[in-house]
């Protein structure tokens, strides 16, 4: 039973998406098969956190092949607590999606959405669950080929362009993957993460820096750390806000999480990690600085996403686990936070039929959005800002509390970036508010009388619950990711639980 | 360890100097074949990864066989796996050029109107003290 709940949330979003592929004629059925399937792996998810809360670490072998030859999925509390709330991301976005859809016709919605969207989704879920170095490259592909055709779906000039940058980096980032597997193969003689934890102990010191460092250039190019963000704010704000919104919330924290396990579990570190601290002053610095440049909407928020992926590669920097349990938090926010806010965005350029901030300020655009909009803008931004009571102040506290007991100057340059990054976040924040409902612009419509506007205001509306939840459970959360932090800094639970495990697969 | 074939290195080498080389051009085709000379390479580096050839694996075992003749055949399925993959997201990457082609009639890879327009203001600043957003001279709506 407990194998099947880690099998599950892959297996069923492939299998929905060749049965949305045959049911592709009608619109409505398809939309119930990525519903349904959608759901189903919430359920399974909820409660495969739960198991795994209680019991610890559950490991399936595929097609009962021992570890380290076999494929396994292992659900560990860091994994599965991802899980959960990737999934819970993804039901809403889609939500907002046919809403959307709904109330125009407009781009972005059409017949291969849907099944490209469930394997983006299993593709994410199988990242998160992979224990094996190789299956974790295949889960990236499945994940990024679904993207490239969600991210160039019914494209004109200026999403191609943009499309064509996203596809070409992230193949190139794919091709460094597969060398780096090929190296790590040679070097230790297997890719399986628990096995390869144990093997790269022995590897000389040289040679696995080399290799840690390949693997954080591949994963630091996924998840858009600074120098490697460029193609980032280019291609993301082309897309319809749905998709932007699934793209920043999911896609870059699976690049985190990848680089997180890499590094906690395969190459430990004792102390500050220099390379990693140097790399998260520059992300948050860069990210915020460019986002204050920007005049269009979207490519601010896209800037700042970039810049608080920094706020996450802080606490894989102190490499300890007040740190790793910083990064946890911070990462469970940020899906929500950024998801929420891409959403809302989406909603104020529909309003306002303009995407430029001045254009907006000068009262060039159609009109205002409705305040319940902007109370959900207002949320979702002072979160990303870390105002107390919200979640983003929870996680941005508990990272700063990690540096000031790690001390040392890595530590303190890092709180430092990480102070002048919120504060300027707020900066940024209040511009996209002077814009979004500037006095020049028209009176809103009022919420009945436009279609679609139920799904797509309740989906956004459960991304900002589900924020304030986070940050009203910050005790417990907070508890409990420090937990999975103690699992990802002392990995000898992984390792046996993969390498002598008693419970054999199906 | 394993020891290292000199002309596969070569290869493998070749194959990737070839494709960065390419992949850092102006025009969309050579970057598409910069992408397949460089999947090529990191599927020969994925093979030599295996170590030394051998037997064939699994096949023709009789009972008394000499595990350490075969071939590993584990790099061998990752290799095979990473062809398949490599095959169908260059097919995708070979629409996406001809898309681009028949949108804008040329190859060649262009610049983001948003960035430079960034990059006009903050010039314009420079000899300007009172910064303004250019509105008109803006030719798409992103």
């Amino acid at each position: 039973m407990t194998l099947a709940l880690v099998a599950l949330p892959v297996l069923v979003p492939l299998f929905a998406a060749g049965l949305s592929l045959i049911v592709s004629a009608s619109t409505d059925r398809q939309r119930t098969v990525t519903l349904t399937a959608l759901a189903l792996v919430l359920a399974d998810a909820i409660a495969l956190l739960v198991v795994v809360e209680r019991d610890g670490t559950i490991v399936v072998r595929a097609g009962d092949w021992a570890p380290p030859i076999g494929i396994v999925l292992v659900a560990d509390l860091l994994a599965a607590m991802l899980l959960a709330l990737a999934v819970l991301v993804a039901l809403a976005v889609l939500l907002f999606a046919v809403g959307q859809d709904n109330a125009d016709r407009g781009p972005g919605i059409t017949v291969p959405y849907h099944p490209s969207y469930l394997v983006l989704v299993a593709g994410i879920t199988l990242a998160f669950l992979a224990g094996d170095l190789f299956n974790l490259f295949v889960a990236f592909e499945m994940l990024l080929s679904a993207s490239y055709v969600l991210i160039t779906l019914d494209a004109g000039p200026d999403r191609v362009r943009a499309g064509m940058t996203y596809v070409i980096t992230s193949l190139t980032s794919s091709l460094l993957f597969l060398t780096a597997l090929g190296l790590v193969y040679s070097a230790a003689g297997t890719v399986n993460l628990a096995d390869l934890a144990v093997q790269a102990e022995r590897l000389p010191p040289g040679l696995r820096t080399a290799l840690s460092l390949m693997l954080l250039v591949v994963f630091g190019i996924k998840a858009a750390v600074v120098p490697l963000h460029f193609w980032l704010p280019d291609s993301y704000p082309t897309a319809p806000a749905p998709i932007t919104a699934v793209f920043a919330a999911l896609l870059t924290k699976v690049g985190v999480y990848a680089m997180v396990r890499t590094e906690s579990l395969v190459f430990p570190r004792d102390g500050a990690w220099w390379v990693a601290a140097v790399l998260a002053v520059a992300t948050m610095l860069v990210g915020i600085l460019g986002a204050i440049a920007q005049d269009d909407i979207n490519r601010l928020l896209s800037f700042t996403l970039v810049s608080h992926v920094g706020f996450m590669i802080f606490g894989l920097a102190l490499s300890d686990i007040a740190g790793l349990t910083g990064t946890i938090l911070y990462i469970l926010h940020h899906i929500t936070a950024q998801a929420t806010l891409f959403l809302v965005a989406g909603l104020i350029v529909n309003a306002a039929g303009t995407a430029e901030l001045s254009r907006m300020e000068r009262g060039e655009g159609a009109r205002r959005v409705h305040g319940v909009t902007g109370l959900l803008f207002l949320v979702g931004g002072l979160s990303m800002a870390g105002v107390p009571p919200f979640s983003g102040f929870i996680a941005k506290f508990a990272l700063l509390r990690a540096a000031a007991a790690h001390g040392g100057v890595a530590a303190w340059l890092l709180a430092a970036a990480a102070l002048v990054t919120s504060v300027l976040t707020l900066y940024a924040m209040v511009r996209v508010w002077r814009g979004a409902f500037s006095p020049g612009l028209g009176e809103p419509l009022p919420l009945r009388r436009r279609p679609g506007v139920l799904l797509t205001m309740s989906a956004a509306v459960a991304m900002t619950l589900t924020g304030l939840g986070l940050a009203a459970a910050a005790g417990p959360l907070a508890s409990m990711g420090e937990r999975a932090a103690t699992e990802l800094v002392r990995p000898g639970g992984y390792r046996d639980a993969v390498l002598v495990g008693e419970r054999e697969g199906p | 360890m394993t020891s290292l074939d000199v002309t596969m290195a070569l290869v493998v080498g070749g194959l990737f100097a070839a494709g960065v080389h390419l992949l850092l051009q102006r025009s969309l085709m050579r970057i598409v074949l910069g992408i397949i000379l460089l999947g090529h390479g990191a599927n020969l580096l994925l093979l030599e990864a295996g170590g030394p050839l051998g037997e064939p694996p699994i096949t023709g075992g009789g009972p008394e066989v000499d595990v350490e003749a075969y071939s590993d055949p584990l790099p061998q399925a990752m290799a095979l796996t990473a062809i398949v993959i490599t095959f169908g997201v260059t097919t995708f990457l070979l629409a996406l050029s001809h898309r681009s082609w028949r949108l804008t009639g040329h190859d060649e890879v262009q610049n983001d109107p948003e960035d430079r327009r960034i990059g006009d203001v903050a010039e314009r600043a420079d000899d300007d003290p009172t910064p303004h957003l250019p509105s008109d001279d803006r030719g798409d709506a992103g």
